[in-house]
């Protein structure tokens, strides 16, 4: 691993980890706009459970998404830890605001792109498409999330949620 | 000294599809019996100012382009040319190439040569006379317009060219028309007295030439090229096909300037035109500038005499009328005076001011509400702005069906929200194609009902409360209500024995897939229908409707709000939730009782309002909100809601208050949420969501 990291193509980027259900995730973070607490937020009428609702940010208007749900994992009361991490995604020629709430954030990390393993095949069972790729740190497995494929509007809308 | 021009392009590109809309407008007004020289003088103004403009940007192949029009409309201009309807269409053709250019530099595309060069050999051709009334009105040898302009392009062409010198000649394109041979001329003869001033060599095209069976040996199908080399003046091969003139199109060139036979499609020679003398573009540049300096002054006289600026081009920038922002700094000047008056109040508090506190606070929210209506006055655009481009529209399709349609418009300087004004062009040229194409009948149909030969569209604009109207009516045929039920069984939209209202059947114009008309024709009846219509305008959160009579002729009514960006609303509550309800689209609130409800088929309910049976829809069901104490119907209000002509009931907890709510798109960062128009943000910082009442309505219906 280390010859890796002295290799001349090797690329580091800095991730925003957080945490959800005791698993470790990641996001790129440029992409990450700001974090902030939880604050209620109004509820959008016939959207997906995951969709929390929607939030005034300084004046636009901006979805909630909740990644627990999202990834079907146990819900949990929201707690001061909560935090909504707020993100820019690209999507075409398009640029949207749209927050995730995550049970706290973690670390900022260094990661070697070379040091980004990608996600195992799990077949039809588990759907990769949202992952960039797994990265150990710590011995612990990190998920880095792929924002603009896991935030796109098509996909928030619900129309094709994970099996 | 250098300057970056390029800052200066985004103006220089405005300023150009300004010219051109003014050269277009211009041109259609044009009346080939009286000749107004002030129009033609609006026309060569704005193509003398996109030439100078271009000039000075670099833009050559611009800039050459429009001083081969300019010469022709110099010369319409001082009288030493007829203005003819073909030369009008040809220069509105022209200014359709010269938008292309414009678009295609400004987007940073390629130009497309061939259709330029298409444009400018037609150009050249009606400057050379070629389709000039029958006595040649111009006494002046027809000069040769693009000579010191086309310096274009390539200039490996003028290399070639010194090397090709030594060839001596003249290459013709000769394209009679259709009728040559019924004017008594026969191009045989033509050749043969070429062929006595030097070698002729023809190159006949006959790729025009229909099938056997079609052939009509009366006509002429065929087009040439020819070559005659030889030390030969152009005069004199003029003076030969002096008695086609007006029968054939046709470009002369010099060999020797010639590089290569150009590949020419029929008369098209895509290659540029001949060079005399390989001029220098600095030189170039410097003479033009003075120009454009003392053209600018012009074009500003010319402004404050039309004010009208007219773009129907998506611009990013809009101009605003001094007043108004003579007007807004005025209402800031009372602001911050209002403002000061209070941290006077402020300073030195003691309880004997309270009075004058809620004076200032009251002056303040006054001037802040002038103030917000001034801000949105500037966003407020006449909707000429659409307008303007229809009679082009209209002049182009009418042309081409052979109908005889005059198109008037009303109420030009009615002011609509920018936005609006964008999003309305594409509807509206739908209904307006659609009326040229179904609405009004040929002519003869037209006599032959007794109506006039020449169909009216009139285009109208209006306020009404805080609507604008847009009403498209045109006095053709009309809807047929029979045949509308007919296809509308056929195609399954209704039951056979359904009794519709008039208003109903005109309504089913808006399903998919709807269309009476028998034949598609290339101008409307396919693609794009009445459904998308429909929908485009209710996104603007307006609507539209029908009124028709068979033979009479059909009226369009479009209601649109004035602006999309404020809305008066009525905050209404749903357990922990809070919406906004249109103020608009509220007729009336009523306390109401369990019992004044009643079940449908044991699922929908009813309120009966005066003798009308309304649906009734829950909020808390179709919303699915789940906090707060379930709406018991006796606790509950009912707001009586408009949308789309249908009358329905919301079953509300509670109404809380109105205000006037500035409209977030939820589009932004989200998607289109049914039922739901868009959100605002409350006093309090936190979000609420606006209904949108005609898709709810739509949403109970189903």
């Amino acid at each position: 691993m280390t010859t890796d990291v002295q290799s001349n193509n090797s690329r580091v980027e800095q991730f925003l980890t957080f945490q959800l259900a005791d698993e470790a995730y990641g996001v790129e973070i440029l992409k990450v706009q700001e974090i902030r607490g939880w604050e209620v937020v109004r509820v959008i009428p016939n959207t997906p459970d995951f969709v929390k609702g929607v939030l005034n940010l300084r004046g636009s208007v901006v979805p909630i998404i909740d990644l627990r749900e999202r990834f079907s994992l146990e819900r949990c009361e929201y707690s001061p830890k909560t935090v909504v991490i707020v993100l820019c995604v690209e999507h075409g020629p398009n640029q949207f605001v749209m927050g995730i709430v995550a049970d706290a954030v973690s670390d900022v990390l260094d990661i070697n792109l070379a040091d980004i393993k990608k996600a195992p095949n799990f077949g039809s069972k588990i759907d990769t498409r949202y992952m960039r790729g797994m990265h150990v740190y710590k011995k612990k497995m990190i998920m880095l999330l792929d924002v603009d494929k896991l935030l796109n509007p098509d996909e928030v809308d619900g129309i094709d949620s994970l099996v | 000294m250098s300057i970056d021009m390029s800052q200066f392009h985004q103006v220089f590109f405005e300023e150009c599809f300004e010219g051109l809309e003014a050269m277009e407008s211009g041109l259609l007004t044009l009346d080939m019996g009286a000749i107004d020289s002030e129009i033609i003088n609006t026309i060569f103004r704005g193509a003398h100012s996109i030439k100078g403009g271009s000039g000075t940007f670099g833009f050559t192949i611009v800039a050459d382009y429009t001083h081969i029009m300019e010469t022709l409309l110099d010369e319409m201009r001082d009288g030493r040319r007829q203005v003819t309807q073909p030369a009008v269409d040809v220069l509105l053709g022209s200014v359709d190439c010269l938008r292309e250019m414009l678009t295609a530099i400004q987007n940073e595309r390629v130009v497309d040569d061939v259709s330029v060069a298409k444009h400018k050999t037609a150009l050249e051709i009606v400057l050379n006379g070629g389709s000039m009334e029958k006595e040649s009105v111009s006494p002046v040898e027809p000069e040769w317009a693009s000579v010191d302009a086309v310096v274009n392009i390539a200039p490996d062409i003028i290399e070639e060219k010194s090397v090709e010198l030594a060839e001596q000649g003249w290459k013709i394109a000769f394209c009679p028309y259709l009728d040559l041979l019924k004017t008594g001329n026969d191009p045989v003869r033509l050749f043969r007295e070429l062929n006595q001033l030097g070698e002729l060599t023809t190159i006949a095209n006959i790729q025009d030439v229909p099938g056997f069976y079609e052939i009509d040996p009366e006509e002429c199908n065929i087009s040439w090229d020819l070559k005659v080399s030889g030390d030969i003046s152009e005069d004199e091969i003029r003076e030969i096909f002096n008695w086609v003139e007006g029968d054939c199109e046709m470009d002369i060139q010099s060999l020797a300037k010639v590089v290569k036979p150009a590949p020419v499609i029929k008369k098209v020679d895509p290659e540029p035109s001949p060079v005399s003398t390989p001029n220098n573009p600095v030189q170039k540049l410097v003479e033009v500038k003075p120009k454009v300096v003392a053209e600018a002054k012009k074009a500003d006289a010319q402004d404050s005499v039309n004010e009208t600026a007219k773009t129907t081009v998506k611009a990013s920038s809009i101009r605003v009328d001094t007043d108004k922002i003579d007007t807004l700094i005025n209402m800031v000047g009372e602001v911050v005076i209002t403002q000061s008056m209070l941290g006077l109040v402020g300073e030195n508090f003691t309880m004997d001011k309270v009075g004058q506190l809620k004076r200032g606070l009251a002056q303040l929210e006054r001037h802040t509400r002038d103030l917000q209506q001034s801000v949105m006055n500037i966003r407020m655009l006449p909707i000429s702005f659409v307008f303007s481009r229809f009679p082009r529209l209209v002049h182009d399709i009418s042309n081409k069906l052979d109908k005889k349609i005059v198109l008037k418009l009303v109420g030009e300087n009615t002011e609509v929200d920018k936005a609006v004004v964008e999003l309305i062009n594409d509807p509206l040229v739908h209904l307006i194609r659609n009326s040229l194409d179904h609405g009004i009948e040929m002519p003869a149909d037209r006599v032959a009902a007794g109506k006039s030969e020449t169909g009216t569209i009139e285009l109208k604009a209006y306020h009404r409360g805080g609507h604008i109207v847009i009403e498209i009516i045109d006095d053709g045929r009309g809807l047929d209500k029979d045949k509308f039920l007919a296809k509308a069984v056929e195609k399954g939209l209704i039951e056979e024995n359904n009794l519709l209202t008039e208003k109903q059947i005109f309504e089913l114009i808006f399903m998919p897939g709807f269309s009476t008309a028998e034949q598609l024709t290339d101008i409307s009846g396919r693609g794009v229908g009445m459904d998308v219509v429909r929908r485009n305008i209710q996104s603007l959160g307006g609507n539209i409707e029908i009124i028709s009579e068979l033979g009479k002729g059909t009226t369009i009514a479009i209601h649109l709000p004035l602006t999309l960006a404020i809305l008066d609303g009525q905050s209404v509550a749903v357990g922990d939730e809070t919406y906004i309800v249109p103020l608009m689209s509220i007729i009336e609130s009523i306390n109401i009782t369990e019992r004044m409800l009643n079940k449908v088929a044991g699922k929908g309910e009813t309120f009966r309002l005066r003798n009308e049976y309304l649906p009734v829809i829950r909020m808390r069901g179709i919303f699915n909100v789940h906090s707060g104490n379930p709406t018991k119907p006796k606790e509950g209000v009912l707001v009586v809601v408009e949308g789309q002509g249908e009358l329905c009931c919301l079953l509300v907890d509670e109404l809380l208050g109105q205000q006037q709510v500035v409209i977030k798109s939820l589009e932004a960062n989200y998607r289109r949420v049914e039922g739901v128009s868009g959100a605002t943000i409350l006093g309090d910082g936190s979000v609420a969501l606006i209904l949108d009442v005609p898709g709810l309505v739509r949403f109970s219906i189903r």
